[in-house]
C-alpha cells in the first residue's frame, strides 16, 4: 500500500529540520519513528506534500540526568527508554515505554513524536502530565519550554507553531518516598488503550503528600482527575479513600463509545485500573520493587 | 496537511540509496513513498517478507534494521540508507537452516507459514539479547507478531528449542 508522493527531505540537525519546516511551509511534516505517520499515509489520513527526515540527525535520542531531572532527546526510542538505566529510576516511565505497542513499534517510535501527535490513545501524555514534565520546543526564533498541559491543547493538536518541533522532554525527578504506577488496558499488544491510568505520589509516613492522577484514552486529551486527588491529597490512604478516588476518576472520565468499548464500559475500566495503579504506586513509595506493565489478552 | 487532489510530479522524485541485506551490499534509486517490505520484494527479489495487515499491525513483516526487528511496511525504503538489513533469506548459512528455522520446523511452529518469516526475525532479536528466555519474555517479543493457525504453543516450542540449540545444549529437544 503506497502512500501518496511526496518530496523527501533528511535534515542533519534539529536547527535545519526547523528551517526546513519553514521554507517548505504548510504542507511540509516531520517524520520521527513513523509508526503513526506512515499508516496515517497509507490510508490518506496525513498527506504531507514534503516529508523532513529526523533519523538521520546525531545526538538527538539522548537520556540523561542533569540538574535534579532525566532529559530524554526528542527522539529517544521507547525500546531506548524502555531499556535505559537512567529512565529505570522513575519506574513509571518505564511502565510506560516497556508497553507500548510491542517490540517492532518500540524499536522505531520516539517521545517526542509521540507528544507531538497528541493522539488521544498515545501513552506518553498521561504519564508524563502526572510527573508535570515539560516539553522543550524549537522553532526558527530559538527555544521555549511549555509544561506539558500548556502544550497539549487539544486531539492531535498541540502548542506547536508550524515551524517548530519538540526537542526535548524534561521530566523532574519526584523527592523521596515517592512511587508512581502506569496502567493501560488493550485488547492485544500492537494496539492502542482502552484505557489508561498514571499515579505518581509522595508519601509521609503514612500520609500522601502529594498525587497526580491523570486518564488516559478517556478524553480528547490526557484527563487529570483533580477531585479524584483531593481524595487522598493529606490523607492516609486507606481502602475506604482509594475508593472515593476511584469513585471520583470515573466522574472525571469523558470516553466516547467505539470499536474499543462503550463509554459506559470504558468509565467502569478506568476506575478498576486508577485503582490498581495506586497500590502499586504506594508499595513503590515503601520501596517495594513492583513489576508493572500494559495488560492484554 | 490535506489536500483533496494527489500531488505527483511529473518525473518522480528518486533517491540514492547504499543498504546491505544479508551482508550484501546493493546500490538502487528509490522513490522516497516506496516502503522497505516493497523495495526487499519488488527490486531486490527478496519475497521471504510477507506483507499481512500493510497496518502495522501482523508484524509478517518484519525484518532486522541494524539488528532491532521492524515492521518493514512501516519504514520508507529511503530510510534504510546505510542500515544492514536482515531478512529470513539471511538466516541460512552455506546450505544449512539457522537453529531458529530448524526448531520451527521440529516443533511444528507453523501450520500456512505466512506469519513464519516474520515470527523467526522476531526470534533472532529476542534470542540474540536473552539467550535464556523465559515463557514472559518469549511472550513479549511476538506479541507483534499474529498467528492465525497455530494458537502460538508450539511457536513458544519452538523458541524455546531454538534457544537451547544455540546456548548448545540438548534440553527442549
Amino acid at each position: 500500500m503506497y502512500p501518496p508522493a511526496f518530496a523527501y527531505h533528511r535534515a542533519g540537525s534539529l536547527k535545519e529540520a526547523v528551517t526546513m519546516l519553514s521554507q517548505l511551509g504548510e504542507g511540509a511534516k516531520l517524520l520521527a519513528g513513523g509508526q503513526s505517520l506512515i499508516p496515517l499515509m497509507k490510508l490518506r489520513f496525513a498527506n504531507p506534500l514534503h516529508l523532513i527526515d529526523l533519523n538521520f540527525i546525531g545526538g538527538a535520542s539522548f537520556i540523561r540526568e542533569e540538574n535534579g531531572g532525566l532529559h530524554f532527546g526528542a527522539l529517544a526510542r521507547h525500546a531506548e527508554i524502555e531499556k535505559s538505566a537512567v529512565a529505570a529510576k522513575i519506574p513509571i516511565l518505564r511502565d510506560c515505554a516497556a508497553g507500548i505497542a510491542d517490540v517492532q513499534v518500540r524499536n522505531r517510535g520516539t517521545i517526542g513524536g509521540s507528544l507531538a501527535e497528541a493522539d488521544p490513545s498515545g501513552d506518553w501524555a498521561a504519564v508524563l502530565m502526572a510527573l508535570m514534565s515539560e516539553v522543550r520546543c524549537l522553532g526558527t526564533a530559538g527555544e521555549r519550554t511549555l509544561p506539558l498541559t500548556s502544550f497539549v491543547k487539544d486531539a492531535y493538536t498541540t502548542a506547536l507553531a508550524h515551524d517548530e518541533m519538540v526537542s526535548e522532554v524534561i521530566v523532574k525527578t519526584p523527592p523521596a518516598n515517592s512511587g508512581g504506577a502506569y496502567l493501560a488496558f488493550k485488547r492485544s499488544a500492537p494496539v492502542y488503550p482502552t484505557a489508561s491510568a498514571a499515579v505518581q505520589l509522595t508519601m509521609d509516613g503514612n500520609i500522601c503528600k502529594e498525587i497526580a492522577i491523570v486518564l488516559g484514552c478517556v478524553g480528547l486529551t490526557p484527563v487529570r482527575a483533580k477531585e479524584a486527588e483531593a481524595a487522598l491529597r493529606g490523607q492516609s490512604i486507606t481502602a475506604a479513600a482509594m475508593a472515593s478516588a476511584a469513585d471520583a476518576s470515573r466522574a472525571a472520565a469523558d470516553p466516547q463509545t467505539d470499536m474499543r468499548g462503550s463509554a459506559e464500559y470504558k468509565r467502569q475500566l478506568v476506575g478498576a485500573l486508577v485503582k490498581r495503579a495506586m497500590e502499586m504506586a504506594l508499595r513503590r513509595a515503601r520501596g517495594e520493587n513492583v513489576e508493572v506493565s500494559h495488560i492484554y489478552a | 496537511m490535506w489536500r483533496s487532489v494527489t500531488f505527483m510530479p511529473e518525473a518522480p522524485q528518486k533517491i540514492r540509496i547504499q543498504v546491505e541485506v544479508n551482508g550484501k551490499p546493493y546500490a538502487r534509486e528509490v522513490e522516497p513513498r516506496q516502503l522497505l517490505v516493497e523495495f526487499l520484494r519488488e527490486d531486490l527479489d527478496l519475497t521471504g517478507t510477507h506483507i499481512g495487515c500493510d497496518t502495522t499491525y501482523c508484524g509478517a513483516c518484519t525484518v532486522l534494521m541494524n539488528g532491532a526487528a521492524v515492521k518493514s511496511c512501516t519504514v520508507f525504503a529511503v530510510q534504510a540508507d546505510e542500515a544492514e538489513i536482515t531478512t529470513v533469506e539471511g538466516l541460512e548459512k552455506d546450505g544449512e537452516l539457522h537453529p531458529i528455522q530448524k526448531a520451527f520446523g521440529d516443533c511444528y511452529g507453523l501450520q500456512c507459514g505466512y506469519c513464519t518469516p516474520g515470527l523467526m526475525l522476531s526470534t533472532l532479536q529476542l534470542l540474540t539479547h536473552h539467550p535464556q528466555p523465559d515463557e514472559r519474555q518469549i511472550r513479549k517479543a511476538i506479541a507483534g507478531n499474529t498467528c492465525r493457525c497455530t494458537g502460538y504453543q508450539n511457536i513458544f516450542k519452538a523458541i524455546e528449542t531454538a534457544a537451547a540449540r544455540m546456548r548448545g545444549s540438548s534440553h527442549g529437544d
